[in-house]
């Protein structure tokens, strides 16, 4: 392996095992007053960080590398993991590198989670983003844009300065050239997934949630260019598409097992948050009107917002087609109500188009993973072997 | 111990038990002649319901999570979530939900046993709960009719600011208001809003007096099993009739009779006579056990005196009334007022205002697995309680309609042994 590609996936390796957060720590010790916000997945309007000079974290949670000592005993029995390992980063003192949380409108747990953040630490900035369910420019809209001057105005509080709009249109520059960057990165795995392997792409993502975006934008850039040089073989595997992980992560152990399992991972949802948008962000012009705008016309499609249309599942039978996928493999978190509600949406839409799929479920802290290479490689071999293709 | 909380008697019927009975079958009646009269119907959720706007156009709601209680309380639940998780809706979800798919694919026959209409629009009225967008997205698909879709926004510090009440008007006006011009053929009136508002607000009186009544001791009401019937009325179809006005007027005539004689809550069972325990409740009731529930409770001589569930339709006991002066700005504050729309602090306060204004002696939170809306930080909610009140708080777990997941035996002993942990610290300060 090439020297640099080695130091990257090293350093990927190190951020993504890294549940003290001491990237962050380290960030904020370069200058003083520096600050860091955290936010739960899946979206938040990061560039409202990043425009007051403070650093956006991604929290998602604790995975297979924190034991849960405190966490479970503000949970029920059913209520996914995420939640636990969050709390227990936060108690255990993990996350006091951070100046404040923001808890996006993605589904029950997350929103009662900024309720309890609030009652667990008082004095701690707290705030739950209220993503609009109404996509009218002139009703979801503004919603959207009030809610973003009040994100906008609080930012610049706790960062004690001004967000200026230079600043903020700098910011979505910023996030464009990195949602370009990954959207590359994506391509480019799509057409050769044998030179991206899953477990390399997933560490240079995750690495996005603690790095400041223009240090990760160079990251997966020189990623690209020095995976693709590799001379790995292409194998004769099943391409892929895996749905359901936008929020919990599944372990990486997890994501190696189905590529040994015989299947590509060519397209999926991990990390969804980092490349929220299917295009660009104005970089001219009112920069608060033009976040609101994405939002509103440019959000990837997934489980958490609603679909107007009533096209559920168009998007998934898109991304088989796109990239040329042989099925699909629902990956969901256990007791995560949008992907696991709307799972019986997308299997219909696959059914329609006859394309073939698998499901399964985990938690973030899965270690047992032979039934799951088992499921996963039987349905690889019956795509390989019994496809009219 | 049946015997000696409960004076034994045949099923008492009280006048308001009777009307309510009588509504609810009409109601489900009407539904089934829907189709043969003309009617249209539009399928909605009871927190944030639209009750008045709907019938305002002439439009029957049919509200699916009543459905699924009802199918819940007479054993068909089962039978329904089998059905739909043999579809493929997963385990780990809401029972409602799987109920009512379920019922849609056995033929959807109500739980009276009438055959429901399909509906003409499915007003989704996205308050509270996330689950609500993903159910009506799944019965669109189901029924391939149109979805008028409120965002209602969270209230996280639990305060209603001007500007959700703009999105939600807006919303009412724009998307709510010309869908329900299309499906029933009729001009938006006003007019005819307020007047029915006015009916809400003078329902809405009668039900505060009674849930406050519980204030009394002994208390005339168990304000979360017998609630549970007294909000039936006012958090479904008759919100704005002239019905629930007078169901809520007999009503409080009856508590105001009990009163007079110093008589407890009506059970199943009979008057309940000994109140030994005043507690408050978090938490919806499980349906499948409903009575076997309800009687662990009052065998023991516990009544509930307030309750959260009897609010998921509306706080009008914290003053909140339908305003048929600012019609549209009232309903947006009714959606955005209801119990499981306030952020988890708020709600904290909220039980705890109810444990010192209803001088309870304990609280339980029945925790419901298909409710995460309800569910997630009840363990929080709970410590923070205790400190609080120094009121000490039981916790047990069930279900909404899934009969699996009631084990009777573990919730009694749960329930005694919380019961019997009162009564020794009543002792133990007695005694001091």
């Amino acid at each position: 392996m090439n020297p640099e590609l080695e130091q990257i996936l090293s350093r990927a390796q190190t951020l993504y095992e890294d549940v003290d957060y001491k990237a962050v720590a380290e960030w904020k010790s370069y200058a003083p007053g520096r600050r860091a916000i955290g936010y739960l997945p899946i979206y938040v309007p990061r560039e409202l960080i990043h425009a007051a000079g403070m650093l956006p974290v991604g929290i998602f949670g604790g995975g297979d590398r924190l034991e849960i000592i405190r966490g479970d005993a503000y949970f029920q029995s059913y209520i996914c993991h995420i939640p636990r390992s969050t709390v227990e980063l936060a108690l255990s003192g993990r996350l006091d590198v951070l100046d404040g949380m923001l808890f996006p409108s993605i589904c029950d747990v997350i929103r009662n989670l900024s309720g309890m953040w609030t009652m667990l630490f008082p004095g701690r900035y707290v705030r739950y983003v209220d993503l609009p369910q109404n996509y009218d420019a002139r009703v979801g809209g503004e919603f959207w844009r009030r809610e973003l001057t009040a994100i906008r105005e609080d930012m610049a509080r706790l960062a004690g300065g001004q967000i200026t709009d230079r600043n903020l249109r700098n910011s979505i520059r910023i996030y464009n050239q990195n949602r370009r960057a990954i959207r590359e990165l994506y391509q480019a795995r799509s057409e050769a997934p044998w030179l991206y392997p899953i477990a390399q792409v997933y560490a240079v993502l995750r690495a996005g949630s603690v790095l400041p975006p223009e240090e990760h934008t160079t990251m997966v850039r020189r990623y690209l260019e020095m995976a693709s040089q590799e001379s790995t073989l292409p194998e004769d595997r099943s391409r892929v598409v895996l749905t359901g992980m936008f929020c919990e992560q599944p372990p990486l152990a997890l994501l190696i097992t189905l590529e040994r399992a015989g299947c590509w991972i060519v397209d999926d949802d991990l990390l969804l948050g980092l490349r929220w948008f299917t295009g660009e962000v104005p970089e001219e012009g009112d920069a608060i009107e033009n976040l609101a705008q994405a939002y509103l016309t440019q959000s990837v499609p997934t489980a958490s917002c609603y679909a107007p249309d009533g096209q559920r599942g168009r998007w998934l039978v898109d991304a088989v087609r796109q990239n040329r996928a042989d099925g699909v493999i629902f990956c969901a978190p256990s007791f995560c109500d949008p992907a696991l509600l709307e799972q019986p949406m997308l299997v219909a839409a696959l059914e329609r188009e006859h394309i073939p799929h698998t499901q399964f479920k985990y938690s973030e802290d899965t270690g047992q993973f032979a039934v799951i290479r088992e499921q996963a490689g039987t349905f690889s071999d019956s795509i390989r072997l019994w496809s009219e293709a | 111990m049946s015997g000696d909380a409960v004076k034994a008697s045949t099923v008492q019927k009280e006048q308001s038990m009777v009307l309510q009975k009588q509504l609810i079958g009409d109601y489900y009646d009407s539904l089934g002649r829907a189709r043969e009269e003309g009617k249209r119907v539009v399928s909605t959720f009871v927190p944030g319901n639209l009750t008045e706007l709907l019938r305002s156009f002439d439009l029957l709601p049919i509200l699916p999570e009543i459905n699924a209680l009802q199918s819940g309380m007479r054993k068909l639940s089962a039978n329904y979530i089998a059905e739909a998780e043999k579809h493929g809706h997963s385990e780990d979800v809401c029972t409602y939900v799987k109920c009512d798919i379920g019922m849609l694919k056995s033929g959807n026959i109500g739980p009276t046993g009438v055959k429901l209409p399909s509906p003409d629009l499915l007003l989704l009225s996205y308050t509270g709960c996330f689950t609500f967008l993903k159910w009506f997205e799944l019965l669109r698909e189901e029924y391939q009719c149109p979805v008028a879709m409120l965002h209602v926004p969270y209230l996280a510090n639990g305060r209603i600011e001007p500007h959700h009440v703009d999105y939600v008007v807006k919303q009412l006006r724009t998307e709510v208001i010309p869908k329900l011009e299309q499906v029933s053929g009729q001009r938006y009136d006003e007019a005819r809003l307020s007047e029915m508002l006015a009916l809400s607000a003078k329902a809405e009186d009668d039900f505060v007096w009674v849930l406050e009544s519980a204030k009394n001791e002994p208390s005339p009401i168990d304000a979360y099993f017998g609630g549970v019937y007294y909000i039936g009325p006012i958090f479904t179809a008759f919100r704005g009739t002239s019905e629930g006005v007078e169901y809520y007027r007999v009503l409080r005539e009856e508590i105001a009779e009990r009163i007079r004689l110093g008589l407890g809550p009506v059970t199943p069972e009979g008057t309940m006579e000994r109140q030994r325990y005043r507690l408050v409740v978090e938490g919806p009731p499980n349906w499948t056990s409903f009575r076997e529930f309800w009687k662990m409770f009052y065998d023991e001589g516990a009544v509930v005196v307030a309750s959260s569930y009897t609010k998921v339709g509306g706080l009008y006991d914290r003053g909140f009334r339908h305003d048929p002066n600012r019609p549209l700005e009232s309903l947006a504050e009714y959606c955005l007022g209801c119990y499981t729309n306030l952020g988890l602090p708020a709600r904290v306060d909220l039980l705890e205002r109810y444990i010192r204004e209803y001088r309870a002696d304990g609280f339980m939170i029945n925790s419901v697995k298909s409710c995460n809306s309800f569910s997630v930080g009840q363990l929080l909610m709970l410590r923070q309680l205790e400190q609080r009140t120094g009121v000490p708080g039981g916790f047990i777990e069930s279900d909404l309609v899934d009969p699996r997941y009631f084990s009777s035996a573990n919730i009694k002993n749960r329930i005694e042994s919380y019961l019997q942990m009162l009564e020794q610290r009543r002792t133990a300060v007695v005694t001091a």
